[in-house]
């Protein structure tokens, strides 16, 4: 009797471990949303570096745009691609802050030359131009999304990972807490923004 | 020198207060999804929204497809692609299983306005699809003033384009946006059976069998009246309140065990709920499937 009764309260002990206790499956999911979730993100830089090279090949054809900020967008676009970008960046921290170092610069680049493309009257009136700016817009819209909910996915996993109990299955089988996106350059973002007009606009007006 | 510090604090306080205090009120909040055409701004007269509203309502109808607009004053300090971004998030508006939607979103006194496009339907209306509704269709409109007429010949647009895809046609009467009323009166079922029975059983320990069972019924029937506001609902849980307690004895104290009973008559439960449903789903709900993932264009006029 003692016994039966022991057997049953083990197997109702093993039951509601397995059922809740060690949280293997929440990793699962949490992880693969995750995946999911940078894999988007990483789609949607594609899509930009697919988008730059007809940027360039416009703004070229704008005789003496300013070369400094062309040269600049062309040069961190090859910086981005060049690094490899697989689903498994994301379990590398270091390799993670360099790729979104790069993929900032680019970002800053690229806006650069949205605004200094407002200078020039003919840039503005050329519609292929226009239109591949509002689908540079829509790209950054969508990075902006895909970059928000990676977060959200991987804040999610992160606190299942730090949490106790599950942080011993975590530690068993393996997963570490994952990086989530930081700002590259926080000192440049803590500063006022300082505009000036005054180069572009005279070298646009000037010609 | 306690001088200089207390005043350090006090300078130091009232910055706090004052930052946090434009946190507060620093971005707008998104306003519930009352209906297809949401007007903040009381720009559009009640004939043209309801016109507005039923264009839209007879798209749905037709082809399943969800399409909102909201105006609002102003989107500041916010851009309006974030603000829309999140209105979109939070309403999720699109059926469940295709995720079709569109949300126009107007910030009147920012002369700014967006078209944000779900994924399933970026095939659609791509970015420079909606770019274009907004210049050739909406903004000149905007720009003479006329909010209504360049709402209604941007909404064309955008219909025009979503018809050209072969969607999933909606089936006969539209079931995708009962979904979930359904399952909130799924709710208010389980816990009107499970809750029943333990009030009931508290009560009629404490007052009898006979006063107990009434006093379950009256918690009832005001607890349905609190959430559905109708009277004849709340009637109704109140008199099943006194049904199950009092003559069949479910939940009530010198009773039968309440424990497998009101399983059983979770069948009659599915009746009341189903009966109530159609008093609580009103006109329009979001089907709940729309993805968005920053699609569509932003434009100024």
């Amino acid at each position: 009797m003692a016994f039966k009764r022991f057997i049953s309260w083990l197997g109702l002990a093993l039951a509601a471990a397995a059922l809740s206790g060690c949280g293997y499956n929440d990793f699962q999911r949490l992880d693969e949303q995750v995946k999911a979730g940078w894999a988007e993100v990483l789609n949607q830089y594609q899509r930009r570096a697919d988008l730059i090279p007809n940027v360039v090949a416009t703004v070229k054809g704008e005789a003496n745009f300013e070369q400094e900020t062309l040269t600049k967008v062309v040069e961190a676009r090859a910086k981005a691609t060049s690094i490899q970008a697989t689903p498994e960046l994301v379990n590398n921290p270091e390799a993670f802050n360099k790729f979104q170092a790069a993929q900032g610069e680019l970002s800053s680049a690229l806006s650069r030359l949205l605004v200094v493309s407002e200078q020039y009257p003919n840039l503005k009136a050329n519609a292929g131009f226009q239109d591949l700016r509002v689908q540079l817009e829509g790209t950054e819209n969508r990075i902006t999304v895909a970059r928000n909910r990676y977060i959200k996915a991987v804040s999610e996993y992160n606190v299942l990972a730090r949490s106790f109990p599950s942080n011993l299955t975590a530690m068993v089988f393996g997963y570490a807490a994952k990086p989530g996106f930081t700002v590259s350059n926080e000192a440049a973002i803590a500063a006022p923004p300082a505009v000036s007009f005054d180069k572009p606009a005279a070298s646009g007006a000037g010609k | 020198m306690l001088r200089r510090l207390l005043q350090a604090a006090l300078v130091t306080g009232w910055l706090l207060a004052a930052s946090t205090a434009s946190l507060a009120q620093e971005l707008l909040g998104v306003p519930p999804l009352s209906g297809r055409v949401i007007d903040t701004t009381n720009t559009l007269s009640a004939a043209q929204r309801e016109a507005l509203s039923g264009k839209l309502a007879a798209f749905e109808s037709s082809n399943g497809t969800q399409v909102v607009v909201l105006l609002v004053k102003s989107t500041q300090p916010e851009e309006i692609a974030a603000y829309a971004q999140r209105v979109a998030d939070a309403w999720k508006i699109g059926r469940r299983e295709v995720g079709d939607g569109l949300l126009v979103v107007v910030a009147r006194d920012d002369r700014r306005l967006r078209i944000e496009v779900a994924k399933s339907l970026e095939g659609a209306v791509p970015d420079l699809a909606a770019r274009r509704i907004i210049e050739q269709h909406i903004a000149p409109a905007f720009k003479a003033g006329d909010y209504a007429g360049g709402l209604n010949a941007g909404v064309d647009a955008l219909l025009q384009r979503v018809r050209g895809e072969s969607l999933p046609v909606p089936q006969a009467r539209g079931n995708a946006p009962d979904l979930g009323a359904v399952s909130g009166w799924q709710d208010l079922a389980i816990f009107f059976f499970v809750g029943v029975p333990v009030v009931g059983a508290v009560l009629t320990s404490l007052f009898g069998r006979k006063f107990g069972s009434v006093l379950t019924g009256g918690a009832a029937g005001g607890m349905g009246w609190w959430f559905t506001a109708s009277k004849v609902l709340a009637v109704g849980a109140g008199l099943l309140a006194v049904l199950l307690v009092g003559l069949l004895g479910i939940g009530a104290a010198r009773g039968r065990r309440g424990g497998g009973t009101p399983v059983v008559w979770g069948g009659g439960g599915g009746g009341w709920s189903g009966g109530g449903g159609g008093g609580g789903g009103g006109g329009f709900s979001s089907g709940g499937g729309g993805d968005f993932g920053g699609g569509g264009a932003s434009g100024d006029w």
